[in-house]
């Protein structure tokens, strides 16, 4: 075989990424924790505080970037369920087992810190807005999906299966999106939204990019840590585990 | 092919006319758990014409919900599904016959029984009509939608909570366009954009859906 032919499977093998995530996971693991604090620093003491929502809004710098992530990581658990229908590769079913529980924390967080700010600025913990509500249901969705790994024993058909409800899911989000939009402007119910002021300080979407950026490490490290343990235990009794891996 | 289809069909709708209980406990429950709510709420009558869209809607979700465990359930427990799975006619349109006649068992009744129940929460008779389309509508989506979710939990532990877990998040559009066009007729304004989306949902689950139920139930017969 020719040296230009890139071989796209060879990680694909548990045995062969099992080393290559562990060699990766520091340097995610140090960039996460420098990109965090850069962009704390910037979000608490760098930018200027908000002519209307004064101190309250410094919450955006974890809000946005957890919103992002929650919303990105199912598109990836996608992508791989795909890839793994399609190739009928074992790390693609692991990988994304992994990325749930991570994609269903920055939900969560989202929604959360999307309460703690809501209360000071619209007086309500929660309101039926739009993106609140579509973002309450893609939690629901990673919910779903883990509940049903969960329930499976045999991990090929939880893979299989779960794979299957994540490309069900990801068609369905534009749907469920869209329709609660379209349910929340025939409502008009609180007059709140969170349509931002137009000028954003740059200094400000720098800091929710950093933040972004360094909620992506953390994710990518936290997500290579935890495939790693995945494959371990569903391994344990193959021969290059019991060679290289148990130390 | 085709024959398949009909064969699938009238097998369940045989064993669903022999086990009246099937049916007539999902009907049970919608009348059941619309009539709670105005005990929960009390009995003014403009809330109550308010809130009725909202309610038999979400009546007509979770009585659909009661038949979903069953859908596939039996035929795994015998073998039955097996054999399907193996015969030379597509699984998909074995698949779509027991859809739709897990519609003709949960879902039709639940919208014969509707306009009923819309004359209980004060409904005018122009929508009354529109609960009716929109439910004859919706509630194949929620046949299409519920196999799938049934399929891929089949034979898990705790497979109803399961069930529901995964399909309700996935029935939010339907509930909103079917609901919103009564409300939206109660308001004066033309339903007919809700019913349009309406359709459109109905369309892709049911094109859709047996095939991605039948990969779903190879997966499960593995």
């Amino acid at each position: 075989m020719s040296n230009s032919v890139i071989n796209w499977f060879k990680y694909a093998s548990p045995a062969t990424f099992y080393p290559l995530a562990g060699r990766l996971v520091p340097w995610f693991s140090g960039l996460a924790v420098l990109l965090i604090a850069w962009g704390l620093w910037i979000g608490l003491f760098v930018a200027p505080t908000d002519a209307q929502q004064s101190e309250g809004y410094r919450i955006i710098f974890v809000h946005v970037p957890a919103s992002w992530l929650s919303m990105f990581i199912y598109c990836v658990m996608a992508f791989w369920s795909a890839l793994g229908l399609a190739f009928n590769t074992r790390l693609s079913g692991m990988l994304t087992a992994a990325l749930a529980p991570t994609g269903a924390l920055f939900a969560f967080l989202s929604l959360w810190t999307g309460a703690l700010w809501g209360k000071p600025m619209w007086g309500a913990w929660w309101v039926w807005d739009a993106r609140l509500t579509s973002q309450l249901i893609l939690f629901f969705l990673y919910l779903g999906f883990i509940a049903l790994q969960s329930a499976i024993d045999d991990p090929r058909r939880a893979d299989r299966a779960g794979a299957l409800l994540a490309l069900v899911g990801v068609v369905n989000i534009p749907i469920i999106y869209f329709s609660v939009q379209w349910w929340n402007t025939l409502h008009q119910g609180a007059s709140v939204s969170l349509t931002k002021a137009p000028s954003m300080a740059h200094i400000m979407l720098e800091g929710m990019l950093i933040m972004a950026l360094g909620f992506w490490s953390y994710a990518i490290a936290v997500v290579l840590t935890r495939v790693r343990c995945i494959i371990l235990e569903r391994e344990l009794t193959s021969e290059w585990v019991k060679r290289n891996a148990v130390d | 092919m085709m024959m398949g289809f009909w064969t699938s069909m009238r097998r369940d709708l045989v064993l669903a006319t022999r086990h009246k209980s099937e049916w007539l406990t999902a009907l049970f429950f919608f009348v059941m758990v619309t009539n709670l709510l105005p005990l929960g709420v009390g009995p003014e009558v403009s809330l109550l014409r308010k809130i009725a869209p909202g309610v038999l809607w979400i009546g007509a979700l979770l009585s659909t919900l009661l038949g979903l465990q069953r859908l596939f359930s039996s035929d795994h427990g015998d073998g039955t599904l097996e054999q399907m799975a193996l015969s030379p006619v597509p699984l998909a349109w074995l698949v779509a016959g027991k859809m739709v006649t897990h519609w003709l068992v949960c879902g039709l009744p639940v919208v014969l029984m509707a306009p009923l129940l819309g004359i209980q929460f004060d409904l005018p008779t122009r929508s009354l009509g529109i609960l009716v389309l929109s439910l004859l509508l919706g509630t194949p989506i929620l046949s299409a939608v519920g196999a799938l979710g049934a399929a891929l939990t089949l034979g898990l532990r705790g497979g109803g909570a399961l069930l529901s877990l995964l399909i309700l998040p996935l029935y939010i559009p339907a509930l909103i366009f079917g609901a919103g066009a009564v409300e939206a007729d109660l308001a004066g304004i033309s339903p007919q954009g809700h019913l349009s989306l309406l359709g459109a949902l109905l369309v892709l689950s049911v094109f859709f859906s047996p095939w991605v139920t039948s990969l779903a139930l190879r997966i499960a017969l593995e």
